[in-house]
């Protein structure tokens, strides 16, 4: 399972671009389901047909996307300008390395050095504008050679293992959804399963309205990874997540209030199993629950997450009994599901 | 009318749990229509059936109210909270709260803030007067909602109260089911949740019912009180038939409808451009091909506070034009 989430991470899937990813899902959960399906926006839906009679469609969801560049102009230097896709705080970008497009160019964003800048530049956080790539390259020929404009661009970052079972990686968010769905793929269910792994999400939910459109579940569950912010300097009170106690459950975000007969379903299943859970407290941000859980008449949805530190960044850092707990929880969910 | 909006502000209803008004308002209406249904979002939905040569029309007033959903309680039996809908700070603090259950808080803040700009609802605290954690935990568990606790007041042939958005809406709805007899159109009356976050309800009832006309029946601000930001509405000079806001730029022709029936019948009205917010009519005309629609708004000041104020008048005013635009023939 962490070699799976290794191969996950590190795989190359910004908003528009998830073929890679999309590609190792398909790879692993082919011979899982029984029908499976490219939809026209780059959705991957994979049906696992129920055991069971007067069966529900239960929808499970987790986004291929992460957010990361694209190439937006060469400058004569050789320097690349790009733009964010998705929400990156800029302040963490300086000096961190990427891979541009298909052959995985490397690069490093760089800045202007301090002894440079204007006393008031250094005064205020630094903007994506005054930032660049370089990729080693000292012309806008040479540089042609290797990037073209609209080509996308990952962090360089490679799973970690690390401390007391803890992972470092980038694309936490939502890579963890996605190992989840594979892994709940592995069992057999009464309800007849749409595994969706959805693209765009980062960018405005786009991928997950078609899906459900298409779909039409009685029950939805997306599976997300969450902002974690148990660190120094911040008050109790404004912990979203705290790592290391379970998947967290939602209650409400800025895109979606969770159906409460499910929320209420999710915690008896943690509890009967013995399957730590926490009330994620954060109401903010938003996920693929909020195209779902409007779709047509209407969609029963919940949120089950894994705690994520420093989530956007290329070192987002999680528990592994969170990821393991989740999907038990997941699995457990839908074969208790009634 | 009074009574019943006394009965319909004193519910409790925020976004997302919506489940005691819904009954309220059943019980008021269930002798009166021909179906009624809970959708899977919890959208209440009555049908009352025309004459079979009319339109399918969708009138829509949500059931929700803004409110303070619980996200932490701390060691001294302090909750923190964030907002259900569009809960702001200057209104809030020192406003009594209730909860679903009936306790009863005072929102406050951390009183080291010397600027009162500096004040964000995360700085913000609801006292259930509770001596240690254990004791608010007895009362309210995270993710329970507090709304607004304001009974309703009478003053000058206007009442003041909590949750007037859209109870008020509601109860030009309920009227509206009651006076309405001789109809040609297949109505759909909608009591819709969670317009205050984003006004979902309304877009996955829409979609289930597939009208050709949709209305919105909801407040709107007024700008007759002291340097108020203008706005061409006054409270007490009838219904607003709405012409836009944030959500939707109204169908010319369901306006004009609105506009021919008030005048036929010499009911008071008022036109309405709010430059700002939103209601169900901006989901409700993009459903599926798309549904032409209009919406009748109750004049109303000081919204999204403990203390809404609506004039009776236009409450009655309200209901007699929603009657006459449903009993005739409606032409697009």
């Amino acid at each position: 399972m962490v070699e799976l989430l290794k191969k996950l991470t590190e795989a190359s899937g910004v908003s528009g671009n998830e073929d890679e990813v999309r590609d190792i899902i398909r790879e692993e959960i082919t011979p899982l389901v029984d029908k499976i399906y490219i939809d026209g926006i780059g959705n991957l839906i994979a049906y696992k047909k129920g055991k069971g009679e007067d069966v529900k469609k239960i929808m499970l969801c987790a986004h291929m996307d992460e957010v990361g560049f694209i190439i937006t102009s060469i400058s004569d230097n050789g320097m690349l300008k790009f733009k964010p896709v998705g929400g990156i705080d800029p302040r963490v970008l300086i000096s961190k390395r990427v891979y541009i497009g298909k052959d995985k160019i490397p690069g490093v964003l760089g800045i202007k050095a301090i002894h440079l800048q204007e006393p008031s530049e250094r005064k205020n956080a630094v903007k994506v504008e005054q930032m660049y790539i370089d990729i080693g390259v000292s012309s806008k020929e040479e540089a042609e050679k290797l990037v073209n404009l609209g080509d996308y661009a990952i962090f360089a970052s490679d799973m970690v293992e690390f401390g007391d079972n803890k992972i470092k990686a980038k694309a936490l968010d939502d890579r963890v959804g996605c190992l989840t769905l594979i892994e709940a793929l592995k069992e057999e269910y009464d309800h007849d399963l749409y595994a969706c792994f959805t693209v765009q999400e980062e960018v405005g939910l786009r991928g997950a309205g078609v899906a459900a459109y298409h779909v039409e579940p009685d029950i939805a569950v997306v599976v997300e990874g969450t902002t974690c912010s148990d660190v120094s300097g911040v008050d109790e009170h404004m912990y979203s997540t705290i790592m290391g106690s379970g998947p967290a459950i939602t209650i409400m975000d800025g895109s979606s209030i969770s159906n409460k007969a499910l929320i209420e379903k999710l915690k008896a299943t943690g509890d009967a199993k013995g399957i730590p859970y926490q009330i994620k407290k954060g109401t903010t941000g938003g996920n693929d629950a909020g195209k779902i859980h409007i779709s047509r008449e209407g969609v029963a949805t919940c949120v089950v997450s894994v705690p994520c530190r420093y989530i956007h960044s290329p070192s987002s850092v999680m528990d592994m009994d969170d990821l393991k707990n989740t999907i038990e929880l997941v699995k457990e969910f839908v074969k208790g599901c009634e | 009318m009074r009574e019943l909006l006394a009965k319909l502000t004193g519910t409790y209803g925020p976004s997302g749990n919506e489940e005691e008004i819904s009954k309220v308002i059943e019980d008021e209406i269930r002798d009166y229509v021909d179906e009624i249904k809970t959708d899977v979002m919890g959208n209440l939905i009555a049908f009352k059936k025309g004459n079979g040569q009319g339109k399918r029309v969708m009138l829509s007033a949500h059931m929700d109210q803004i409110g303070l959903m619980v996200t932490h309680i701390d060691d001294n039996g302090f909750l923190r909270f964030s907002n259900v809908g569009g809960i702001s700070v200057l209104n809030t603090i020192n406003s009594k709260v209730i909860f679903k259950n009936g306790t009863i808080g005072n929102v406050s803040y951390e009183s080291e803030i010397d600027n009162i700009k500096d004040i964000k609802l995360n700085r913000m605290y609801i006292d259930i007067g509770a001596k240690s954690s254990e004791e608010a935990s007895n009362k309210v568990s995270i993710g329970d909602v507090a709304v607004y606790y304001s009974p309703l007041s009478d003053s000058n042939g206007r009442y003041i109260g909590g949750a007037m958005d859209d109870r008020a809406g509601c109860a030009l709805l309920i009227q509206t089911i009651k006076e309405l007899e001789d109809c040609k159109n297949d109505v759909y009356f909608v009591f819709s949740v969670q317009e205050e976050v984003g006004l979902r309800g309304a877009k996955t009832s829409a979609y289930s019912i597939n009208p050709d006309v949709g209305i919105a029946v909801d407040v709107t601000s007024t700008g007759d009180t002291p340097k108020a930001r203008t706005m061409a509405v006054k409270l007490g000079a009838g219904p607003a038939i709405k012409v836009k806001d944030g959500s939707v730029i109204c169908h010319p022709k369901v306006k004009g409808l609105m506009i021919d029936r008030a005048e036929e019948l010499g009911i008071p009205y008022q036109l309405e451009v709010l430059e700002w917010g939103g209601t169900d009519a901006g989901a409700i005309h993009l459903t599926r091909e798309g549904v032409p629609s209009g919406a009748v708004s109750v004049p109303c000041r000081y919204i999204h506070s403990a203390n809404e104020m609506v004039d009776g008048a236009d409450l009655e005013n309200g209901v007699k034009l929603l009657v006459a635009i449903l009993e005739q023939e409606i032409e697009l």
